[in-house]
């Protein structure tokens, strides 16, 4: 019953392993499920992180650091709420490209103004023609809008039809929840606009 | 407009707050006491630092300190979308959020609203037969079909911006 995939995008194999899971060990899944939240906010937080998971300070630090350098990590860092500090504009914005041109075109438009993630998805039709996905922030829909179009102008002729798409309330937004969530971990509802 | 919530009022961010966000949002020093290293580059104190960081984690100025974990790396994810009638949203909307795995959920519109898909949300598992096994679960719950869209190819992702301060305290 899901809507199946569109013959005339196939998902290559290179692309696959892209999105599978792996580099992670039971102890590296526990020291993420540990730190997803946040870490303590305490002068020695992996020691605080490692009594949790029954390891050594200096050994989650060596896990965190290996992560991170796989890349498993990004970055460890503060994560400031956008949405508080006056980027309460968000629009999703998906666009219908040529296949032949959606590499070379998505990151030029991910090296534009305001765009926080920009991905390429398949297709679904006749449901779903969009294939590159852009995030926009903004301090308003005009200035979304304004992003949208400069994107716009940047795909030029490979790009058929496109869509912003706001969100109007948030219904759940929490870190990454690895291996189940744990019980009363940030878990908001909170209303937009 | 400033005083309404859910706007943080910057005027209560005095030019160290702006100092942490600005210089931290893109990565902590991931060494020993990382929140002493801050302190000393920052020209304050370790308990200053982790004051601060408390203070704007509660004002929701930050949503945390922590790890940014790559989706693809650290187990399966994608985004998942399903066309639910405007009228029973929320009861969707709380299947899809008690569903095990779902980490975001977002009510979204489109003007045009053609193809209604208007819950959006990330679902999560450890593996993929895992992952798709929750979302065959949850799409038997709704009733509906989901639209599975996973990430073919990242071009980019990066979710620090320049927080344009003064303009925050003009509005």
């Amino acid at each position: 019953m899901s809507v199946s995939t569109c013959p005339s995008s196939p998902v290559s194999s290179r692309d696959v392993q892209a999105c599978e899971p792996r580099e992670l060990d039971a102890v590296d899944r526990a020291i993420v499920l540990a730190t997803q939240a946040g870490l303590p906010l305490v002068p020695d937080p992996w020691g605080a992180v490692g009594r949790e998971v029954g390891l050594s300070g200096e050994a989650v630090l060596e896990r965190m650091q290996a992560m991170q350098a796989r890349g498993v990590i990004r970055r460890v860092a503060a994560v400031p709420n956008h949405y508080r500090l006056g980027y309460v504009a968000n629009g999703m914005t998906v666009w219908n490209v040529d296949d032949a041109h959606v590499a070379r075109l998505g990151r030029e438009v991910a090296a534009l103004e305001g765009v926080s993630h920009c991905y390429r998805r398949p297709r679904h039709l006749p449901h779903w023609p969009y294939n590159l996905f852009a995030m926009l922030h903004g301090r308003s829909h005009d200035e979304v809008e304004r992003q949208a179009s400069v994107l716009r102008e940047c795909l030029g002729e490979a790009c058929r039809d496109h869509r912003i798409l706001y969100s109007s309330r948030i219904l759940k937004k929490t870190g990454l929840r690895l291996a189940g969530s744990r019980p009363g971990a940030a878990s908001d509802i909170e209303r937009r606009g | 407009m400033h005083c309404q919530a859910p706007y943080c009022q910057v005027q209560e961010l005095d030019i160290l707050d702006r100092r942490l966000i600005d210089s931290y949002q893109r990565g902590l020093p991931v060494c020993t006491r990382p929140f002493h290293t801050v302190a000393e580059r920052l020209g304050t104190c370790e308990a200053e630092v982790i004051a601060r960081l408390e203070r704007l984690q509660s004002l929701g100025v930050l949503s945390r300190v922590g790890p940014v974990f790559d989706h693809a790396r650290a187990g399966a994810s994608l985004l998942a979308a399903v066309a639910v009638p405007e009228a029973e949203r929320d009861a969707f909307a709380e299947l899809i959020n008690a569903a095990p795995g779902v980490n975001h959920n977002y009510a979204r519109e489109d003007p045009a609203r053609e193809h209604g898909f208007n819950l959006w949300f990330v679902m999560t598992a450890p593996d993929e037969p895992e992952l798709e096994a929750r979302l065959d679960d949850l799409e038997a719950r709704l009733g509906l079909p989901i639209l599975r869209l996973p990430m073919l190819e990242g071009f980019h992702i990066d979710l620090s911006f320049p927080i344009p301060w003064a303009e925050l305290e003009r509005t």
